[in-house]
């Protein structure tokens, strides 16, 4: 009984001084609390995926009644700004040089060709930012329909009409996928990365060992630190859902205890990367740096995240099997977006759970290793 | 000034020695770029390449499998299923077995028939709204086609016009060939930024860096040998990079080497300027390495590397002047692909120097701040 009290007893002292040290380093808390909200504005306003504005520099070598058409229905787009431009090589030049984001080229047998063997409209964009250039690709067959449509009547409008639903984000709003993946990063960066920075300093300046002379358990050790390393990312998480709810109207269509159950998973299991990475190589610098690889840079870029999974190819597919982001992003999405969908949570909850146990039980063992 | 000069070049290359000695930091500064050239390259991409798709087909007539015939023979829509209750679309979806449903209603061949307009519905799976966007791209292209064919087989055709896109410097629009050249910069920023920071900073937890105020270095040269090794250590992991673009994806380099390793040289001093002026308020590692993640993250989120610069709210883009990656990404990407000179690229070569300038100057201010 005694024994148990003694146990209890030291692990509150450790967690009480752990929770000290975090509240008086600056860096600790800008860590937990101002991270998160910087992430939340960055991903929430700064990074969107969605409709921007493109300018078109258009020169129109037709200038008949119909190629005025084109260009009207251009302009009454709201996606698009309009410059129009007596040559092509002065499109050109706006292209190349930046100053739009791509030119349309109307040839001067537009008219004659429209009703003959099909007219040509080209579309000049750079290259070198492929992203933009696809946008402005996109963008453009949006007022090239409406005018065929009012060219031909509604009778061009098919044969065959495309009638689609997007399930789960009618609205087609990227901060919908974006916020769910944020909650993932977000936990990764104050489990993983800040566990392993504060362990490893206690390897590098031997505050460790003092420890290990004393009667704590390595068991215990671990609980202690773990303790207010999970109150910190919770911080973080919480952030993330308020930020979800009120500021991005982000609907949590799965139930809240099942999605506090997840990140609470997750958040175990970057803890474990965190405590194991830096148990064995007890340098921060290295730590800081294989704890980036392994955790922060799968949870952006190979969690689904942003890049889709299904567009990479089988091999980098296989290995974000290992990487437990890739479970957390998608209980996340499906817990928002879609439900309680058993058969998506139960097997990602089980796998992160598995995940959890063995980092958190290697860490151990290797913290009993390291003592003798 | 020779003296001087002599005592640089000692303290580079102690400064060498203690990055290059240990086989795990050596490890840890080159293998982290390599291996996320090659994963980025692969993963990081908004093309869609498999779409797996589910179908209902109501009507089993000569039209619909033609039609299904089509999403069958592209190379990007695979069928996962073929569904007899609406029923069932439910499951495939929210499983996320199927990212599309395409239903085919019964009267589907009579209406085409009739020359009446005949819907088909298809249902996305919108947790990642931008690759459902992307897919039901594709279906509207492959419907298209379709359309056109009918129409060309069956009576009249209206105006006929064909969209061509021609894309300078990047004809295929890969996104490859812009996501590569641009890994130059990011990887290097984060590489060389917390180098520089962590090893001022270690220095100071250990307390050699009073040692090395004491002998006669002036603040100047302390700065410059801790400079001058962080940017070579910056060079080398670019070289690195761009040896894998050239030599692993084939990405053609038609630029200057001499313009690209000018701009690298100015935006590596913008980096790790940066980096020293962290390390100068940093008190510990630990603080060191966050404060540099808290900058890293939105420079490399906000350079233009995954969404378009001026797609960003125009506060940030007004805030982001001092992102010396912003500038670098532009460059490298323009150098790679386009082939320009210092004339075009003077908007990148300019705001890296002044960077590079102030946040040199601003750290030493603070050393020799410290000193007195």
């Amino acid at each position: 009984m005694t024994e148990w009290l003694l146990k209890w007893r030291r692990i509150r002292a450790l967690t009480l001084k752990e929770t000290r040290q975090i509240m008086r380093d600056p860096s600790s808390v800008a860590i937990g609390v101002v991270f998160p909200m910087i992430m939340i504005l960055l991903f929430g306003y700064g990074l969107s995926l969605d409709v921007s504005h493109v300018n078109v520099a258009v020169v129109d070598q037709d200038a008949s009644s119909d190629s005025t058409g084109l260009v009207g229905a251009f302009r009454l787009s709201p996606y698009f700004g309009v410059t129009m431009v007596p040559s092509i090589a002065q499109a050109t030049r706006l292209v190349m040089e930046r100053q739009v984001d791509g030119a349309l080229l109307i040839p001067s047998d537009f008219t004659r060709r429209l009703h003959a063997d099909g007219a040509e409209l080209q579309i000049l964009v750079n290259g070198t930012d492929s992203n933009q250039a696809r946008i402005m690709q996109g963008y453009a067959q949006g007022p090239i329909a409406l005018w065929r449509a009012t060219q031909a009547g509604d009778t061009s409008d098919g044969p065959v009409v495309v009638v689609d639903r997007m399930w789960f984000n009618e609205s087609n709003n990227s901060r919908f996928f974006i916020v769910p993946g944020l909650i993932v990063m977000v936990m990764t960066i104050i489990g993983a990365f800040l566990t392993a920075m504060v362990i490893a300093r206690e390897w590098e300046r031997g505050t460790i060992e003092a420890l290990f002379v004393t009667p704590m358990q390595p068991g215990e050790f671990l609980i202690s630190k773990i303790i207010p390393y999970f109150a910190l990312g919770t911080i973080g998480f919480l952030l993330c859902v308020l930020a979800g709810q009120f500021l991005f109207h982000v609907p949590l269509r799965g139930s809240l205890a099942l999605l506090c159950l997840a990140a609470t998973v997750y958040l175990l299991v970057a803890l474990g990367i965190g405590l194991l990475v830096s148990t064995l190589v007890k340098s921060q610098f290295l730590a800081s740096q294989m704890v980036m690889l392994l955790t922060f840079l799968p949870a952006m870029m190979l969690s689904g995240f942003i890049y889709d999974l299904r567009s990479m190819p089988a091999v980098v597919q296989w290995i974000t099997y290992v990487l437990p982001a890739r479970y957390a992003v998608a209980l996340m999405q499906t817990l928002y977006l879609a439900g309680n969908i058993g058969g998506v949570v139960w097997p990602n909850l089980a796998v992160l759970a598995a995940m959890a146990a063995v980092l958190l039980t290697v860490t151990r063992l290797a913290t009993r290793k390291q003592l003798s | 000034m020779l003296a001087s000069l002599l005592r640089i070049v000692a303290l580079t290359r102690k400064e060498f020695l203690a990055v290059l000695k240990d086989p795990r930091s050596r490890f840890i500064i080159f293998l982290p770029p390599i291996l996320q050239c090659l994963l980025f390259g692969y993963a990081a991409s908004f093309d869609l390449n498999s779409a797996f798709y589910a179908v209902i087909d109501q009507d089993r007539s000569p039209a619909s499998i033609a039609l299904l015939a089509r999403l069958d023979g592209s190379t990007i829509f695979h069928r996962v299923a073929d569904l007899r209750r609406p029923g069932e679309i439910n499951d495939w979806i929210n499983s996320s077995r199927a990212l599309l449903v395409i239903q085919i209603p019964q009267d589907f061949e009579r209406h085409l028939l009739a020359g009446k307009a005949a819907p088909v519905q298809v249902i996305a799976d919108g947790r990642n709204s931008n690759t459902a966007g992307t897919a039901l791209g594709y279906i509207e292209t492959v419907i298209d086609d379709f359309n056109a064919d009918w129409r060309a087989h069956h009576g009249p055709s209206g105006p006929s016009l064909r969209v061509v896109t021609r894309a300078w410097y990047n004809p295929n629009l890969d996104s490859r060939w812009t996501m590569i050249p641009s890994l130059i910069g990011t990887l290097t920023l984060m590489g060389t930024l917390m180098l520089t920071a962590m090893s001022v900073a270690r220095e100071r937890e250990q307390g050699t860096f009073d040692q090395l105020l004491v002998t006669p270095f002036r603040p100047f040269e302390i700065m410059a040998g801790k400079a001058l090794p962080n940017m070579a250590i910056g060079l080398a992991q670019a070289t690195t990079i761009l040896l894998i673009a050239q030599f692993w994806f084939r990405i053609p380099f038609v630029g200057s080497l001499f313009v690209l390793y000018a701009g690298l040289g100015l935006f590596l001093m913008a980096a790790v300027g940066v980096g020293l002026f962290v390390s100068s308020i940093a008190q510990t590692m630990q603080q060191a390495m966050l404060y540099s993640f808290l900058l890293v993250m939105p420079f490399a989120l906000l350079s233009g590397l995954a969404t378009p610069v001026n797609s960003q709210p125009q506060l940030l883009q007004t805030v982001m002047v001092i992102n010396p990656l912003r500038y670098a990404l532009d460059l490298t990407k323009r150098v790679f692909l386009e082939d320009a000179g210092f004339v075009q690229l003077g908007a990148d070569f300019l705001p890296l120097g002044v960077i590079g300038l102030f946040t040199l100057a601003g750290a030493a201010c603070m050393f020799t701040r410290r000193l007195s």
